[in-house]
């Protein structure tokens, strides 16, 4: 039978070295919140001809916008980005641009007020945090009849952290590079893969749970080793048939809901890797009492695992 | 096929049907209901909020004044002509407008945020200052003492009944009356004011005529009660006279939040996350034949069960759908294969621990309903956590749409592995294809592997 949790040691290496990196990302780039969370006017336009991205932020630093973000969408037209625009400067911005460039048209616009921004921020945040409580007590009820219930929760929750971390950091490169932005579309794709990794995590400990009644072994290691493999075609495939879907969004409907498509990939990737290789393994080292000695000696858990 | 197994496959055959009756076309209306509702970034239009000031009422006076706002917005969208526009108050000072589906987003922002106020005005004299400033001249407001008070002449005095006629010789006019303390305002006016002009001003600008010329008659006679406005288009006078019967916004409103799609965007995002989702479903039914065989199969055709269940749900409740929503719908397709996959993979233990297609098929439900259970109950968790954000946040609308779109998706999902992939499975396994283990776990006939 294949060895999984033998491996932890590499699994817990390879977790906290993506972490690390997700961590000095967010570190060196950041963030960049979207004007939902931070406020500041988005208009999408289409021109009739075919206009240079650089002509076009010239143009803006013109009319007074030097600080505009402009982005192109791929069919001829460009999203810029400013500080909150009234109705009237927005008007002139348009016809600025329409003296310049000929025909403008508007395909959507979004504005969002400090105020405003400030309160969808704050509320993602809570939504969040309830969303890691919640997840965690239902963990914890759902394994009450287990000893050490608590256990199977903030286990969990650490690979829904590993989760949570991966996008971020990956994020932070995206903002970095492409200049990509948090907005509330990816606040949404955070809290989707949250639940949709913890449905993965509940799959594998329900049988781990199932597995301790039947009695298939007095040793907690290979229970939990049986209950991986078992599970383990279903948590591939599972993750698989959203992933299909996934990518059709990415790739269909592009752009508007990017932010929402990549986040749903990463977390789906990270979710699948953490509720197999993270979040039992850590029931293990809990069980077996290693928290402390899993960076020190290394070498044991690794030969000791394999004992069937 | 026995007789336990008849009764759940009709009713799944009536639901799907019916389904199908309820969904297709989906633009159109059946049994009643409408076609898909769709949201403002779907069908195009615009979703504002404003902030209202109440820094220059009088205190305990807000609610009223919000009200008012809220009524006289309703009577201005409807000059517009807008099919069912959403005019609300949001939490204390707050007044949120949705229009859908119309062409004239800017025309319809402006009206909305319209002042509405004609003023009047003079001529200045030297060392006055102006208020506005024209072709014809330099203006300043007109006014007149009323019990002891300097009182500006505007449509403020207006009673709210203007209309728009023909006079004798064909002129498009506006007619209006004075209310009591404007009748006496105008008759001073006229009095002093006899053979001068009367400029009139709408916000900043002069209301201008038909030929682009700012209207200001000269005043021939002393007139108390009512008159008329001479020399704009019909179509402007008709608005105007709406807007003035209308009233005015008793409070100032600020706009704080504005979402703004044109119907030619709305409908292109139509047709990609139509395209997105028969895509996704398309690789999953792929996916799920070459890899389970002939249950693969099954749960294929309880996966269209699903889909059509699911938009005949969203059509008729109605579910309003905006991009996120759908991306919520086309994400729990592929979320909804994952009962299925949960009790194939416990039927493939099974069938390799030796038991009987039929056995195998009862425990791989029964044992893989409580993983089924549990893990779904995290989904609505997030559900209900997402629908609570979208529910305190401005921009509620893809929040809220992804929260219901993905938990009805996922109770649907549910039913239709539990239920309706069970009774495909119960039925199939009755007839001749069982004796072939091999459709069923993908090993070679060796049913003991």
């Amino acid at each position: 039978m294949t060895d999984i949790v033998g491996k932890r040691f590499w699994f817990f290496v390879a977790a906290g070295a993506l972490i690390l990196f997700c961590i000095i990302s967010l570190g060196r780039f950041g963030l960049k919140p979207g004007i939902e969370l931070s406020s500041g006017s988005l208009l999408t336009v289409n021109f009739e001809q075919t206009v240079n991205e650089a002509d076009l932020k010239q143009e803006l630093a013109n009319l007074g916008y030097s600080g505009a973000i402009v982005q192109a969408t791929g069919e001829g037209g460009f999203l810029i980005r400013t500080s909150e625009l009234t109705s009237q400067a927005k008007t002139e911005l348009e016809s600025g641009l329409a003296s310049r460039f000929g025909l403008v048209t508007e395909a959507e616009f979004y504005s969002v007020s400090p105020m405003v921004a400030s309160e969808t921020a704050r509320n993602a945040g809570i939504a969040i945090g309830i969303a890691s409580i919640g997840i965690l007590l239902y963990v914890t009820w759902a394994f009450r009849k287990m000893p050490h219930p608590f256990r199977y929760g903030t286990c969990a929750i650490i690979a829904l952290g590993h989760d949570a971390l991966v996008a971020l950091g990956t994020f932070s490169i995206l903002g970095g590079v492409l200049g990509w932005e948090i907005n509330l579309m990816f606040i949404t794709g955070i809290l989707a893969v949250l639940g949709y990794s913890i449905n993965n995590t509940v799959v594998v400990f329900d049988r781990i749970r199932e597995n301790l009644i039947l009695g298939i072994s007095g040793d907690f290691e290979t229970v939990v080793n049986r209950s991986l493999v078992e599970t383990l075609s279903r948590s591939l495939n599972t993750s698989l048939t959203t992933l299909l879907v996934v990518l059709a969004l990415l790739f269909f409907i592009g752009t508007t809901i990017q932010n929402f498509a990549v986040v749903l990939l990463i977390g789906i990737i990270a979710g699948t890797f953490s509720s197999i290789c993270i979040a039992p393994n850590l029931l293990i080292v809990w069980e077996r009492g290693e928290w402390g000695r899993i960076f020190k000696r290394t070498s044991k858990p690794a030969i000791k695992a394999n004992t069937q | 096929m026995t007789r336990r197994n008849r009764i759940p496959f009709i009713i799944i055959i009536n639901i799907f049907a019916l389904a199908i009756l309820v969904v297709v076309p989906l633009d159109k209306g059946v049994l009643g209901k409408k076609g898909m509702r769709l949201g403002l970034d779907l069908q195009g239009g615009t979703h504002l909020v404003y902030r209202a000031d109440f820094s220059s009422l009088e205190p305990g006076t807000e609610a009223e004044a919000l009200d008012g706002a809220i009524a006289v917005i309703e009577k201005r969208v409807n000059v517009l002509g807008v099919t069912e526009p959403v005019i609300q108050q949001l939490g204390e000072d707050r007044i949120v407008v949705e229009l859908a589906g119309i062409s004239e987003i800017e025309k319809a922002k402006n009206i909305i945020g319209q002042t509405a106020l004609l003023e009047f005005g003079e001529l200045t004299e030297e060392g006055e200052e102006a208020k506005w400033v024209d072709e014809l001249g330099e203006w300043k407001p007109t006014t007149a003492e009323i019990n002891g008070e300097e009182l500006e002449l505007s449509s403020r005095y207006f009673k709210e009944n203007t209309y728009v006629s023909q006079d004798n010789f064909g002129q498009v006019v506006l007619a209006f009356e004075w209310n009591e303390i404007g009748s006496q305002m105008f008759e001073d006016i006229t009095t002093r004011l006899l053979n001068q002009q009367l400029g009139i001003f709408l916000g900043d600008e002069p209301l201008r005529g038909d030929d682009g010329i700012p209207i200001a008659p000269v005043i021939q006679s002393v007139i108390s009660d009512k008159g008329i406005i001479e020399g704009l288009s019909l179509g402007e006078a008709t608005e105007l006279s709406k807007l003035l019967n209308a009233g005015r916004i008793p409070v100032p409103l600020t706009p704080i939040y504005e979402q703004t799609v044109s119907p030619i965007l709305g409908s292109d995002f139509v047709d990609m996350s139509l395209r997105a989702g028969i895509i996704g479903l398309i690789m999953i039914l792929i996916f799920m034949m070459v890899y389970y065989r002939l249950p693969g199969a099954l749960a294929s055709a309880a996966l269209l069960f699903y889909a059509f269940s699911v938009l005949a749900i969203f059509k008729a409740v109605p579910v309003t759908l905006t991009l996120a929503g759908i991306g919520g719908f086309v994400l729990s397709i592929g979320m909804a294969v994952d009962a299925n996959i949960l009790i194939f993979e416990r039927m493939k233990e099974e069938l390799r621990l030796g038991r009987t297609l039929g056995a195998a098929i009862e425990s791989g439900f029964k044992r893989a309903w409580p993983a089924i259970r549990d893990s779904n109950i995290t989904t609505f968790i997030v559900c209900a956590i997402l629908y609570w954000l979208g529910s305190s946040i401005i921009a509620s609308a893809p929040v809220m749409g992804f929260a219901a779109t993905l938990a009805i998706g996922v109770a649907v999902s549910m039913f239709s592995a539990v239920i309706v992939t069970r009774t495909f499975l119960r039925i199939l396994a009755g007839s001749r294809l069982a004796q072939k283990t091999s459709l069923f776990s993908g090993y070679s006939g060796r049913g003991n592997d």
